[in-house]
């Protein structure tokens, strides 16, 4: 439940057309062909991923595609910048945490794995 | 000489891998070591190999250098060992064997050939080079996710993989420790000597010492010229793909694909005649994922993040050159393209003979003189 | 897979991509143009073609410039090819891109990349937890989102975008908590002996004037001459920290935007191993490119910010150069034609970079070479400390650094690293950021996958 959310609509912008996305699950309804890393942050989320090195929680940087840190899992297809995604009706994003997984065959994430340098 | 000049028992040209494994068995024996490294930008064969420890396959028609390479992957355990003790880097050794797939049965017949070949030259039993042929269904069940495209392959448990990058790292960090000197943006031009005594030229500076070692990759060639050696070594470009950090996969290294130790799945690789260019082409990188997803389908969402490629310092035989020079006394040469295979034999094995110590069995089979001899036949390097 | 021939294809649809691809269009040639994004603009006028009237106002008239840019493509029979991600440029001008998973090629006489620019890297304490992003980023929001922070928020850092959105924001209701400015009078002295450029531009410096006391009379907290900038927070933002003189300061808050300049996003030229140049004025690297925009890569030219610094205006007149360089060398246009048709666009380019050096000299980066247990790679979590340990190794450059330490190893391929790296080990080192160098930069530029690239092997 998005509580003080850090991004608002823009006071006095005309109402759009909504569709419905899922973020982890979450139902949103988020304006249609709207961006989606804005949509996820208009509705509070501030955890896209945890970096695979330390597992700390990062978000987007730069909303262009440079800086890597928007990475969500879109549709069951791991590490895509939501930065540069568009949202579609019934959108399934799940945030990045931890690694991916080839074990199984299938898409899923598994615990975070720590090296030090 | 009229510049400032630097004395040392040894001086190492060149601080790769096996410039810095050599220079650091040499100050394991207490030698006061110099080492002269080139500039960010040089070839660097050391910074884009694959990380295998390997030993099926190789000295084919060349029993010591198989019996070479099985001696130093069985002592890599020490060498890792004492690089995490001294430095507490942990290189990530890891020898659980490792696999090398077939596609074809002609490819798998191709395999047991060689592989048994290689068994009778040393010895014929399987404790002298153990080794399986495997099926597609034995290997299926070793090691999961097989494309249904693979025939069979081989298995040793002599295989195994480190990181590279760490094991150049802790080399470098160990070195540091003790005392040794790294002399960056160094490339030496001119060697002479005066009596007893080697002078090396590197831009305005002058560094001497009664021995030196050459173990400057492809600059090897040139320099091997100047104290009497040959070693006529061309580069062979390898490019290697890197995909994102994925959880637990591959257990053992395998030929052309591995997980490292950080979780990124790397896979490789080619070997291209191109002269001095490592830059990256699409055609071979595609043939590499190609052959990666014909060999694990599951990997075909793999992210990739990086590629490479990297000049190996190849011999016309492909076998190493290691020699003393007779005209130079104190002068050794020491090249190879598995800088990581050989790492234990280098700083263990190696250095002390450097240093005026038991000359290893098998050196003589690699003197650089070999490829002037009109009947020494050998297959192009393979 | 087939492989479709052009005359030219043109990287990026910002306002030197779009003017490079309508001018060599116009003039005859069969002219690609990829964007990895849904429509034109680039980011400086991102979302153009989707906008409305109350973004525009709040935008200001300088964003609706690019409307007649993104029109004029249009009209100028130039292909523009979207959501294409380009993953590799050849030397011999084979282009790689991927759309919706399906790889793409193209074969180009010749390449204009347009690729602009990226925020420098903004290297303090705390600059990777959620709740901070660049000023860029906040504008994008707005453009292409019409998303807008909610409550208080602290802009840091210096040069024009950060007053811009300020003001921006104030239009749009937005309440601001505080601007911590870097600038100093050091940097007002040294931006006095370039007056004369200042003057030359004096319609963008009236501009920024006008937008500067816009900012004052609504009253927001403005401290300038702010060093030890440092964002404090576990798990997010929660503090900006930083130093006035003697004084420190802390000012409570969720959302830290950050900018210091803009840098040439150079990926693409130093993956063709194009010669580059470490620009001093600018402090950032940039490719060696003739006055038409050539590189000494046969038949590859850059257009716009990715050939250094220059803004928007001056982009849109390289590209044009560009273009006319392009359609000459095809023998569409003679060169009598093509030096005709590029006197004027000369004109202009000299106006629109005369104010550049001032600029330059007056919004010098400060946070750019940060303390030893700063976060410089992003990706791999790699320090400044950590960095300069490998110096001491006898790492001598970025290359070197990163088989030491992972740094530029990560999916932002050095994007956010790079400059803080080079200045890093030149600092250690006491040599020049010229002689350091730079990551050896090579594809995929953009990722792709195993499968994906398999596809393309025959």
């Amino acid at each position: 439940m998005p509580t003080d959310t850090l991004f608002q609509a823009l006071p006095g912008a005309a109402p759009v057309a909504t569709v419905q996305i899922f973020f982890n699950d979450r139902p949103l309804k988020v304006a249609a062909g709207t961006n989606l890393a804005a949509a996820l942050m208009l509705h509070g989320v501030q955890h896209f991923r945890s970096s695979p090195v330390s597992g700390v929680p990062r978000a987007p940087y730069c909303m262009m595609g440079v800086c890597f840190e928007c990475l969500v899992e879109i549709d069951g297809v791991p590490s895509r910048q939501s930065c540069l995604a568009t949202v579609r009706d019934g959108m399934r994003v799940k945030a990045q945490d931890g690694l991916r997984s080839f074990d199984s065959g299938e898409v899923h994430v598994e615990g975070e794995v720590r090296h030090e340098n | 000489m009229t510049n400032s000049s630097v004395t040392a028992d040894v001086i190492v040209v060149g601080g790769g891998l096996v410039g810095a494994a050599v220079a650091y068995g040499l100050a394991r024996q207490k030698a006061r070591v110099l080492v002269l490294d080139e500039g960010d930008q040089a070839f660097r064969a050391s910074r884009g190999n694959f990380g295998l420890v390997w030993v099926q396959g190789k000295g084919y028609g060349m029993a010591p250098y198989a019996r070479w390479t099985v001696g130093s992957a069985r002592a890599w355990p020490q060498l890792a060992e004492d690089l995490l003790q001294a430095t507490g880097v942990d290189v990530q050794l890891r020898q659980p064997g490792g696999y090398a797939f077939c596609f074809t049965a002609d490819e798998l017949t191709a395999r047991r050939d060689r592989l048994q070949s290689i068994q009778n030259d040393l010895g014929g039993s399987n404790e002298d080079y153990p080794f399986e042929i495997l099926d597609a269904a034995d290997l299926r069940a070793r090691v999961p996710h097989i494309g249904p495209e693979v025939v069979g392959g081989s298995f040793t448990p002599m295989d195994g993989h480190v990181n590279p990058l760490k094991l150049l790292r802790a080399l470098h960090t160990a070195l540091g420790q003790r005392g040794v000197s790294v002399v960056p943006e160094s490339p030496v031009q001119q060697i002479a000597r005066a009596g007893d005594v080697f002078t090396l030229k590197a831009g305005a500076k002058y560094y001497q010492a009664p021995r030196i070692v050459l173990a400057a990759g492809l600059g090897n060639r040139e320099l091997a010229e100047q104290v009497g050696l040959y070693a006529p070594v061309q580069p062979n470009r390898g490019q290697v793909l890197i995909g994102e950090r994925a959880g637990h996969f591959l257990d053992f290294p395998t030929l052309n694909v591995r997980q490292t130790d950080e979780g990124t799945i790397q896979l490789g690789d080619s070997m291209e005649e191109v002269g001095f260019d490592d830059t990256t082409t699409t055609d071979v990188l595609a043939a590499i994922a190609k052959r990666g997803v014909r060999s694990f389908p599951v990997l075909a969402g793999l992210k990739l993040v990086r590629a490479w490629g990297a000049l190996r310092v190849m011999s016309p035989d492909g076998f190493p050159i290691y020699q003393q020079s007779e005209a130079f006394p104190g002068a050794f040469i020491t090249t190879c393209h598995s800088g990581v295979t050989l790492a234990a034999h280098h700083a263990l094995t190696i250095a002390p003979w450097v240093l005026g110590g038991r000359k290893p069995a098998e050196i003589g089979a690699f003197e650089g003189a070999r490829f002037l001899n009109p009947n020494y036949k050998f297959n192009h390097a393979h | 897979m087939k492989t479709e021939t052009v005359d030219v294809a043109v990287i990026g649809a910002g306002p030197a991509g779009l003017s490079a691809a309508a001018t060599a269009a116009r003039c005859g040639a069969n002219v690609v143009l990829l964007d990895e994004q849904a429509g034109p603009g680039g980011q400086i006028y991102r979302a153009i073609t989707d906008t409305d009237a109350l973004r525009l106002q709040i935008l200001g008239p300088d964003y609706a410039v690019g409307q007649k840019l993104a029109d004029d493509l249009i009209t100028s029979g130039a292909r523009h090819e979207k959501g294409v991600s380009v993953w590799e440029v050849t030397r011999d001008r084979s282009v790689h891109g991927l759309k919706d998973g399906q790889v793409r090629s193209w074969q180009a006489r010749h390449v204009v990349l347009a690729t602009g620019a990226m925020e420098r890297p903004f290297p303090i304490p705390g600059w990777t937890l959620p709740g901070v992003m660049t000023a860029g980023a906040a504008q994008i929001l707005l453009k292409s989102a019409q998303v807008v922070p909610a409550g208080g928020l602290v802009l840091a850092g210096c040069g024009p975008l950060l007053y811009l959105l300020a003001w921006q924001y104030l239009r749009a209701g937005v309440k601001i908590s505080a601007i911590v400015d870097t600038t100093d009078r050091a940097d007002h002295r040294r931006a006095l002996a370039h007056a004369g450029g200042a003057l030359r531009g004096w319609r963008m410096l009236a501009k920024g004037l006008k937008l500067m006391l816009a900012i004052r009379r609504a009253g927001v907290p403005f401290y300038t001459g702010a060093s030890e900038l440092a964002i404090e927070g576990s798990g997010q933002a929660e503090a900006l920290k930083f130093n006035v003189g003697k004084h420190t300061h802390r000012i409570s808050t969720s959302l830290v935007l950050l900018h210091q300049g803009v840098v040439p996003n150079t990926q693409f030229s130093w993956s063709l191993r194009a010669g580059h140049q470490w620009d001093d004025a600018q402090l950032c690297w940039s490719p060696k490119t003739d006055e038409w925009g050539a590189l000494d890569v046969p038949g590859v030219l850059v257009a716009g910010d990715g050939g250094g610094i220059g803004g928007a205006l001056a982009a849109a007149s390289q590209g044009r150069l560009a273009g006319l360089s392009v359609a000459c060398e095809l023998g569409l246009i003679d060169e009598k034609e093509r030096d005709r048709l590029a006197a004027p666009v000369r004109g202009d380019l000299a106006e629109q970079l005369a104010v550049r050096p001032f600029l330059d000299a007056l919004y010098r980066p400060k946070m750019r070479v940060p303390h030893d247990d700063v976060v410089v790679c992003r990706c791999e979590e790699v320090t400044a400390g950590q960095i300069r340990s490998h110096v001491a190794l006898g790492c001598s450059g970025p290359n070197q650094a990163k088989s030491f330490g992972r740094c530029g190893m990560g999916p932002c391929q050095g994007r956010l690293c790079g400059l803080t790296v080079t200045e890093v080990i030149a600092q250690a080192r006491g040599v020049p950021p010229e002689e350091v160098g730079y990551y050896r930069i090579r594809p995929p530029i953009k990722p792709i996958t195993l499968g994906e690239l398999a596809g393309e092997a025959t």
